[in-house]
């Protein structure tokens, strides 16, 4: 995935948080990482696990919280 | 096959309960209260002359060829302006009407140019057969009248002509263009034999206000109003009844036909979105059909540098199949994917969306909805439990205060502009939320009460700023919000939006909007007995869109404006199908009806059914596709009926993407701007040309009826079955009422829906079922689908695109009346009359800082890219905004937008961009290469017949 690609992906993580972070940090993480399940191709979605993986620069934390998650969902399936 | 005359009731239907029985010529008559004499005859069977009177406008009483004798009244009554009354006693015909009426026609006629043999209304002409139904022999009074030497015969509009010598003085077309259109662009100039129609100030049609809705030449009883395509070909021999392919309206019309040569198309009266009107684009932007640049044969080439090499259907479809399974070899099974159509029927989008899950075996499927309404659908979805508006669009009849938020109704959904200008002349009242004054903030007999100028980008903190204001001036409607909704969740969103950080006080500096003018509009809306939201691609198109729709959703759930006729939360579509494209599964997470590919159950149904396994996981949404093809690992697309490369935000990265593929397939009407980066080409077929169903903005599926056979041969459904069984995938129908059939096997909101029904009902609005077997007109009367109302808390957060000293202006960009989309159609009819080009619209405050003269070319530059156009100094933007339209690939305004996008749906946000303005010479160098590598594009080698 190129650096182009992946700073979007960033960037959309992002912007997903923002809209659940008035859910609250307990609740807010679940719905991010479902509504990447829900909307994200797997590829996207294995960019923005290994962007984590990779030390996940400028992924806000609830975002960060939520691809955690994520990997344990994808981890389940 | 036959002509289909529609009834002509003379005045409009009441829609009075009470009823009232009267006796016309002995028999007795039951008819709603209001009905006209005239109207109540015609019920009956008996058609009393008339000459000015129609049943699309109101009464007037002016031929005076109507009267009829009431017992125990004197005088002879004209029917159409005399209601019927209980026990009425009515005669039609009597020697004395017979003689009254014979000596209007003399009159009549004494002044009419007596050349029927070639007039162009020759056999529908109402005054020529108004000479019969009296019995004109003879005329007293000569005939050479006074209007006879034709004072001038106007043939400015590209579309009718007006020829005044031929002219009753009616003023039918005065008071259609009033009353149905609600333009107000003709009256009667002059007094007497001088009596005249006049457009505007005595300008001519082109000239003056006029928007050639078509209404004024329908209403015509004569030949004084004419389409050109009647006078070139003659009058039709049969008509079909057909849906409009241009807005989501989705007008019913009659297509009249000459053989298989399109006469005219008229609106039908019976049509439930248009109820009879039209206007500029579907009345008469038809010609693209059959325009000189339609691509009629398949074609492919080797490389994009290539010229097109025209080919057999076999050919070019066993070439796609094997680039297809190639790329799939080399690459992998989720390497290619495809784009439906919004401007397809819904079988043919069902098919491509079938052939990519089973064919291609991904979910990589996609439509244009992606890119103008994929945040209704989401925020829709979330709140109420349905990806679509509540209403029909009758309900408008019923609104008192109507929300009008980004949306342009008078230019972008002609015909239900009108609809809502009816209601507001009768006394409803109108907010306007938008960027720029639009027509409907003040035109003649329409004002908005209230129009909130906001700045781009701050859709959400204004909503939440009325939202403020009707929870914390106690405007909510509590009953219903603790009957249908989470009270929970209620109770939440009242405390976030009653923070006094979202009070209009607060906002206003940020949005630009005076708090009072805020506080007012919310307690407009939430005062009116029925307030109904209506809203456009200025809701949807930012990077908060899904965020807007939600709050948009909560507003009419606390004000309780859901679940009734006049009331609602209405998206209007942009494009003839974009609900339908939706609704048959276009999207890469769902199936039709708007069900999760990952759900077990429905995942089975349809494997089942399509005899193949099917992907669980979502599929790449269209910026997606892109960005996967500049990363190298997405290289086969099948585009049917859409121009990405036109439409899609920030054009370079399109084309980038595109060119990266390997195998690009464009299947459409012409070579667009798209298939300069194709590697095959399939021609499409027009509306005209094929069976199937549109479903519009309210729901509404609709019949398309073929009324002449495919120019390439092939309708859009075979060519896609055709490449499925290339592809080695089983898909068989005889004919698009079978895809019907298997959509309403698989789809439980069109669990109801055939031909057989859509032919005995003309048309029904999903959900159509065993709860709903004749269709649902308004949704969530007795609860939401998804159980009850759900509040979300909608917090504003700014666009990343921002102003600042480089780029200090905010672009916003939309359409014109006369052009649709990007063009393709448009562009290749004369509505390039009233629009030739895009034009930069800019405040004259801005235009002077830069010195920027009207007409001028201007450099319109952001960080994506620059392009050059002329500009439009006008007052109709507000300081710091500039405007413009996409509808010219020359401009390729997508150039200058952002691939910044809604934060649900990747919806792009066309609406904000930060950009500069400034003088230029003309076309930037990248409009003069794009031009080159576009005609270069376009060569084409004819075709090698098999036998040389």
């Amino acid at each position: 995935m190129s650096e182009r690609s992946s700073d979007k992906l960033v960037h959309m993580a992002n912007q997903i948080g923002k809209f659940f972070a008035s859910q609250g940090a307990e609740t807010a993480p679940a719905a991010i990482a479902e509504h990447l399940r829900k909307f994200w191709d797997p590829r996207m979605r294995v960019g923005i696990l290994a962007h984590l993986e990779a030390g996940g620069a400028g992924l806000d934390p609830l975002v960060r919280d939520a691809i955690e998650k994520l990997r344990e969902m994808m981890a389940v399936r | 096959m036959s002509l289909i005359h529609e009834i002509d009731y003379g005045t409009p239907r009441s829609k009075a309960e009470t009823m009232v029985t009267l006796t016309i010529d002995g028999e007795t008559m039951t008819v709603p209260e209001g009905t006209s004499i005239m109207r109540a005859a015609k019920e009956m069977g008996t058609a009393i002359p008339k000459l000015c009177a129609t049943d699309m406008v109101e009464a007037f009483g002016s031929c005076r060829l109507c009267l009829v004798e009431i017992e125990g009244r004197a005088g002879t009554p004209a029917s159409c302006t005399t209601p019927v009354l209980p026990g009425m006693v009515v005669k039609t015909q009597t020697d004395r009407l017979k003689r009254l009426r014979k000596g209007v026609m003399e009159l009549y006629i004494s002044d009419h140019p007596l050349d029927c043999l070639t007039c162009a209304a020759n056999g529908d002409c109402e005054l020529q057969d108004m000479a019969g139904a009296v019995g004109l022999r003879d005329v007293r009074y000569g005939h050479e009248g006074h209007n006879h030497p034709n004072p001038g015969l106007d043939e400015s509009n590209p579309y009718f002509t007006y020829d005044p010598s031929k002219c009753i003085v009616c003023s039918r077309c005065v008071r259609a263009c009033e009353e149905v259109q609600g333009t107000f662009a003709l009256t009667i100039a002059g007094r007497g034999f001088d009596s005249v129609v006049s457009p505007g100030m005595e300008e001519s049609f082109l000239g003056s206000e006029c928007v050639s809705c078509g209404a004024c030449v329908q209403a015509c009883p004569t030949a004084t109003l004419t389409e050109k395509s009647v006078i070139e070909i003659g009058q039709p021999e049969h008509s079909v009844i057909t849906t409009c392919a241009y807005c989501g309206v989705g007008c019913t019309f009659k297509a009249e036909m000459r053989g298989n040569e399109v006469v005219r198309m008229v609106p039908w009266k019976d049509g439930k979105a248009n109820r009879g009107h039209s206007c500029v684009k579907g009345r008469f932007a038809w010609g693209y059909a059959s325009h000189k640049e339609r691509i009629l044969n398949p074609m492919i080439r080797e490389s994009i540098t290539d010229p097109w090499r025209e080919v057999s259907w076999e050919e070019a479809i066993a070439h796609t199949a094997s680039e297809f399974k190639r790329i799939q070899a080399k690459y992998g099974r989720l390497s290619i994917g495809g784009i439906t159509s919004s401007r397809c029927t819904n079988e043919e989008t069902f098919l491509v969306q079938k052939l990519i899950r089973g064919g291609f075996g991904n979910n990589n499927v996609d439509t244009c909805a992606r890119v103008c309404h994929s945040p209704t659908g989401y925020g829709l979805s979330q709140t109420y439990g349905t990806s679509a508006g509540t209403q029909d669009f009758d309900s408008v009849e019923q609104s008192d205060v109507i929300l009008l938020i980004g949306a342009n109704p008078t230019d972008a959904h002609p015909v239900f502009g009108s609809r809502m200008k009816k209601r507001l002349r009768e006394g409803a009242k109108l907010i306007v939320l938008d960027p720029r004054r639009i027509d409907l903030v003040r035109m003649p007999h329409v004002e908005a009460s209230h129009h909130l100028p906001l700045r781009p980008g701050t859709n959400v903190a204004v909503l939440t700023a009325l939202a403020h204001v009707v929870v914390t001036e106690g405007l909510a409607d509590e009953h219903f919000v603790r009957e249908r909704c989470d009270w929970d969740e209620f109770q939440d969103w009242a405390a976030f939006v009653a923070d006094p950080r979202h009070s209009p006080e607060a906002i206003s500096e940020l949005c630009g909007v005076p708090a009072e003018d805020i506080r007012a509009a919310a307690r407009l809306y939430a005062g009116g007995e029925n307030g109904a939201i209506y809203y456009g691609l200025g809701v949807t198109e930012h990077s908060q869109g899904s965020t807007t729709v939600m709050a948009i959703a909560n507003l009419a759930m606390a004000t309780g404006n859901i679940g009734r006729p006049g009331v609602g939360v209405n998206p209007l579509r942009g494009q003839n199908n974009v609900q339908g494209a939706c609704d048959m599964g276009s999207f890469p997470h769902e199936f039709s009806g708007y069900r999760h590919v990952s759900g077990d159950e429905t995942r089975q149904l349809f494997e089942s059914l399509w005899g193949v396994p099917l992907d669980s996981e979502p599929g790449l949404r269209i910026p997606n596709m892109l960005d996967a093809a500049v990363d190298g690992v997405f290289k086969g697309l099948y585009v049917q009926g859409e121009d990405i490369l036109q439409s899609d935000p920030d054009t370079r990265h399109v084309a980038a993407g595109l060119a990266a593929m390997e195998c690009v397939v464009v299947q459409d009407l012409f070579l667009n701007e798209t298939a300069n980066y194709a590697h095959v080409f399939l021609p499409g077929s027009t509306f005209l040309e094929k069976d199937g169903t549109f479903t519009n903005a309210e729901r509404r599926i609709q019949r398309v009826r073929k009324v002449m056979p495919s120019k390439s041969g092939k309708a859009d459904w075979e060519i896609t079955l055709d490449l499925a069984h290339a592809m080695g995938f089983d898909m068989n129908y005889a004919h698009p009422s079978e895809i019907m059939d298997e959509i309403a096997r698989l789809t439980p909101s069109f669990a109801g829906v055939s031909y057989a029904k859509l032919e005995a009902e003309g048309s029904v609005q999903w959900p159509c079922n065993e709860k709903a077997p004749l269709g649902t007109p308004v949704m969530h009367i007795d609860g939401f689908v998804r159980g009850r109302g759900r509040f979300m808390v909608t917090e504003y957060v700014a666009t990343d695109e921002r102003t600042g000293p480089r780029f200090p202006l905010l672009l916003t960009t939309g359409r014109i009346l006369s052009q649709y989309n990007v063009g393709a159609q448009t562009r290749r009819t004369e509505n390039v009359v009233w629009h030739g080009e895009d034009r930069l619209e800019i405040h004259p405050h801005d235009a002077e800082q830069r010195g920027v003269h009207d007409g001028q070319w201007v450099k319109l530059a952001s960080r994506s890219g620059e392009t050059s156009l002329r500009a439009l100094i006008t007052e109709r933007v507000a300081p710091g905004v500039v405007y413009t339209t996409f509808h010219h690939p020359g401009t390729q305004a997508n150039v200058v937008t952002t691939d910044f996008s809604d934060w649900a749906t990747n919806c792009p946000e066309y609406k904000v961009t930060a950009v500069q303005v400034m003088p230029s010479n003309g076309p930037t160098a990248w409009q003069e290469g794009y031009d080159e590598q576009s005609r270069n594009s376009r060569r084409i080698a004819p075709l090698v017949e098999a036998a040389e």
